[in-house]
C-alpha cells in the first residue's frame, strides 16, 4: 500500500502527488529541493505540510501552481488533479487550472496587493477576466465576498494600504475563493501576523471550508497551529517527507525523531512545565528511506536508532542540560 | 469575588532585591511634519521590576510598545519621563545624555534578528575580543583566548568557530555568538528583543534553554520580549502583558497564563493554538472579550467601597493569593490608545 492511497475518509483524491523530483540545477552542481514525495488530499480535506525553511514545502506548492521557474526543474514524478495531469498542460489549459481549480494564499500575500487599484477594482477584475461576468455583476459578488469574510461592503472603495495587515489577509483569502475552487493552497498564510488576528484568519478558513467544501493544502512551521487546523499531515525534511499520518496521531505519538524535535520546540500552554530539547544546531538526517507503515494510516521513514541517539546527545552538548529540578526552581 | 487594590502606583513585590527597576516610564514619539505637534504614545507609566536572577517575560502584540520599552532600558531611546533605577540609582539622572560604558557593561542586548546584528566582514572572535576590549576585560593574550574559548563553550558553540564567519553558521549558531558578545562584559541584566522569532523552529527551545542555564548558573537577570505567550511561560518566572504602550496585567508566568483576569490577556490566551486544550474559544465569547478590551463596561473586580475602580486612573488589583505576585489593572481604564495600527483597532471595523 502507498502513501497515496491513503486518504481522509473514503472521499476520492482531489490531487494525487506521486513520487515528485523538484532539482535546483546550477552550472557546477545541482540540489535536489523535492526528493520523491507522494501525497494525496482527498475532497473537503486539509492536509498539512510541516517543516523548517529549506525542506521544499513551498517548492512542491509552486510546483503544483506549476509556477517553478529557472533554474528549477521538475526532475521527476506525476501531479493529478482531478484526473488531469498538470504537468502536462498547455498555456491556456494552465490559466483556467490557476485560480478556477487551485487558488494560493502566497506567504504576506497581504503584501501582494496592488497598492494603486482599490479592494473593489482588484476584486472585480477576478470576475471579469476568469468568469466573464459583467461590471456591475461582479461588483455585486465582490460585495458578497467581502462579506463572507467579514468585512465591510464599503471597503471595497478602500486602498489596501487603509485596511490593517489582518484585513488585507482576509481579502485576499476571500479573493483566493472567489471562483470556488476545489483546492486552496496556503503557504504560511499568518506568519507575518499577530497570534490574536491569526486565530481569527484561521477560524475565517475553517468557516469557508466548512461553508464551500474546498480541500485544503496548509503549509506551515507552526506545528501546533498544524495540529489544530489539520485532518492529515505529512513532517519533511530535506525534500524528503519523513512522516504522515492523521495530525491528532501525529500530536499524541510521533514516531520519526525529526517529528519529535519539531513537536518538541512548541512548549504547552497548559500542564507542567517540563524540560524540552528540540534539535540541536548541526544535528542531519541523510538519505531518509522509503516511507514505511507502522501502524494504519501513519506511515514513518525508517530511521536508525542512532539517529535518535545522536539527535539527544547533541542536544545535550548544545542546548545545556536542563534537568526537571532546575524548571521546578524556576516554576518556584 | 474577593480583591484586594494594590494602589495606583504600587511597584511590584519583591522591588527590595530588584536588579533593574523600571517606574513610571514614558515614551512619545512626534509624528506628522517637522512642525507637528502630535505624538503617538508608545509607552505609558510602565512600572516594572527584574529581580536579581529573575527572568521576566513582557508579551504583547506588535504595536504594543514591547521593543520600545527595551530600546529605552538599553538607553537607544531617550524616554519622554520615568526613571530607570540599576542597583536603586536612577540612571536617566546619572548620564543624561547617554549610557555610560558602566551602564552598558551592566545592561546588554540580544536582538532578534541574529543576521543582521553580526558584520558579515569579520570572524566570531572579532566580536568577542571587541567587547572585551572596549569594557576592559581584555588580559593577557593568553588569557583573553581563554576566555573567548570559554564564552563560546558556554553558549554551546565549538571553540574553532572563532574563526569562522557569520555567514558559515546557522541562524541557531548566530545568535548563540550574540548571547556570547553581551556575556563577554559579564552583564547583570540581558534585555533579549524576540531572540527566537527568526529561528527555525526546532532550534529556538536550545536558546530558551541557554538563556536559563545563563540564569541558574550565573545569576543574570533577564528582561525577555516576546509575543509567544507559550515560550513566555516556559522560560519566565513572571510574566506582564502589555496593551497599547500600558501593561495590564502581571504575575507568575504559570499562575497568570492559566487564570489570566484581563479581557486582553484572555483574548491573547484564547488565541495560542495549542492541540492539547479541548475545544477553541466560542467565537461568541471572543466577541465579548474585544469588546471588554475596546469598550470596558465593567471591572470584575469591582466592589471596594474603600478604592472604587477608575476610569482614569490606572487601578491595580491583586488577584489569587499574594505570593503569586499576580495583579490585574482595572478593566474600566482605558489607556489613550495612541498606538497606531493596532491590531484589535480592525474590531470597530469588522
Amino acid at each position: 500500500m502507498t502513501v497515496s492511497q491513503v486518504s481522509f475518509g473514503s472521499h476520492e483524491p482531489v490531487l494525487e502527488v506521486k513520487d515528485l523530483t523538484v532539482k535546483y540545477v546550477g552550472d557546477t552542481r545541482s540540489t535536489t529541493a523535492v526528493d520523491r514525495v507522494s501525497f494525496s488530499i482527498g475532497t473537503g480535506e486539509i492536509f498539512g505540510l510541516a517543516g523548517e525553511s529549506g525542506c521544499g514545502k513551498s517548492t512542491i506548492a509552486n510546483t503544483i501552481m506549476r509556477l517553478l521557474k529557472d533554474p528549477a526543474k521538475i526532475a521527476g514524478g506525476s501531479i493529478r488533479f482531478g484526473g488531469k495531469d498538470v504537468l502536462a498542460m498547455g498555456p491556456e489549459e494552465l490559466r483556467r487550472f490557476r485560480w478556477q481549480d487551485v487558488a494560493m494564499v502566497f506567504q504576506s500575500a497581504m503584501n501582494s496587493l496592488n497598492p494603486v487599484l482599490t479592494i473593489g477594482e482588484q476584486i472585480t477584475d477576478i470576475y471579469t477576466t476568469h468568469a466573464g461576468y459583467s461590471r456591475k455583476e461582479s461588483l455585486r459578488r465582490a460585495a458578497e465576498l467581502l462579506e463572507l469574510v467579514r468585512i465591510d461592503p464599503v471597503r471595497l472603495k478602500s486602498y489596501p494600504h487603509q485596511l490593517s495587515g489582518g484585513m488585507r489577509q482576509r481579502a485576499v483569502i476571500a479573493m483566493a475563493v472567489a471562483l470556488k475552487p476545489s483546492l486552496l493552497i496556503l503557504d504560511e498564510p499568518t506568519t507575518a501576523l499577530d497570534v490574536v488576528v491569526q486565530q481569527e484568519i484561521m477560524a475565517q478558513i475553517k468557516e469557508l471550508q466548512h461553508e464551500l467544501g474546498f480541500s485544503v493544502l496548509f503549509i506551515t512551521h507552526d506545528m501546533s497551529l498544524m495540529v489544530e487546523l489539520s485532518h492529515r499531515m505529512a513532517v519533511m525534511y530535506g525534500g524528503r517527507i519523513v512522516e504522515t499520518a492523521k495530525a491528532a496521531d501525529i500530536h499524541t505519538a510521533p514516531q520519526h525523531p525529526y517529528t519529535q524535535a519539531l513537536m518538541g520546540a512548541f512548549p504547552p500552554l497548559t500542564g507542567p512545565r517540563i524540560p524540552l530539547t528540540g534539535l540541536a544546531d548541526g544535528v542531519k538526517f541523510h538519505n531518509i528511506p522509503d516511507l514505511a507503515e507502522v501502524t494504519p494510516g501513519h506511515f514513518v521513514a525508517p530511521f536508525a536508532a542512532t539517529d535518535t541517539a545522536s539527535a539527544h546527545n547533541s542536544a545535550a552538548a548544545c542546548g545545556p542540560a536542563t534537568s526537571p529540578a532546575l524548571l521546578e526552581g524556576a516554576a518556584r | 469575588m474577593s480583591s484586594t487594590i494594590l494602589g495606583a502606583a504600587a511597584p511590584a513585590a519583591g522591588t527590595a532585591k530588584a536588579a533593574l527597576e523600571i517606574r513610571g516610564l514614558s515614551k512619545s514619539f512626534p509624528i506628522g511634519g517637522l512642525f507637528s505637534r502630535e505624538f503617538v504614545r508608545a509607552l505609558h507609566g510602565v512600572d516594572l521590576s527584574l529581580g536579581r536572577g529573575e527572568i521576566v517575560a513582557l508579551v504583547g502584540e506588535s504595536g504594543s510598545g514591547k521593543s520600545t520599552l527595551a530600546r529605552c532600558v538599553a538607553r537607544l531611546e531617550k524616554p519622554s519621563s520615568g526613571q530607570i533605577l540599576l542597583d536603586g540609582v536612577d540612571v536617566l539622572k546619572r548620564d543624561r545624555f547617554q549610557a555610560s560604558r558602566a551602564y552598558r557593561s551592566q545592561v546588554q542586548m540580544v536582538f532578534q534578528d541574529p543576521f543582521g546584528s553580526l558584520n558579515p566582514a569579520h570572524r566570531i572572535e572579532h566580536f568577542l575580543r571587541r567587547s572585551l576590549a572596549i569594557h576592559g576585560k581584555a588580559g593577557s593574550a593568553t588569557a583573553t583566548q581563554a576566555r573567548l574559548e570559554e564564552l563560546m563553550a558556554t553558549v554551546g558553540l565549538q571553540p574553532d568557530m572563532l574563526n569562522s564567519y557569520p555567514h558559515e553558521l546557522s541562524g541557531g549558531q548566530r545568535q548563540r555568538v550574540a548571547i556570547a558578545r553581551a556575556l563577554a562584559v559579564e552583564p547583570q541584566v540581558i534585555l533579549a528583543d524576540e531572540p527566537t522569532s527568526m529561528l527555525d523552529v526546532s532550534v529556538r527551545i536550545g536558546i530558551l534553554n541557554l538563556m536559563r542555564t545563563l540564569r541558574d548558573e550565573q545569576g543574570i537577570s533577564m528582561l525577555y520580549i516576546t509575543h509567544d505567550l507559550a515560550s513566555a511561560r516556559y522560560l519566565a518566572d513572571r510574566t506582564a502583558v502589555m496593551f497599547a504602550g500600558e501593561l495590564v496585567e502581571e504575575g507568575e508566568s504559570l499562575d497568570l497564563l492559566a487564570n489570566p483576569a484581563h479581557p486582553y490577556t484572555q483574548l491573547l490566551v484564547s488565541a495560542v493554538p495549542d492541540p492539547a486544550r479541548s475545544g477553541s474559544y466560542d467565537p461568541v465569547r471572543r466577541a465579548e472579550l474585544r469588546a471588554a478590551v475596546m469598550s470596558p463596561a465593567s471591572c470584575a473586580f469591582h466592589g471596594d467601597p474603600e478604592q472604587p475602580c477608575s476610569a482614569e486612573q490606572p487601578v491595580r488589583h491583586r488577584v489569587g493569593s499574594p505570593e503569586n505576585r499576580h495583579w490585574v489593572r482595572c478593566h474600566l481604564y482605558r489607556p489613550a490608545a495612541g498606538t497606531a495600527g493596532h491590531a484589535l483597532a480592525e474590531a470597530k471595523v469588522s
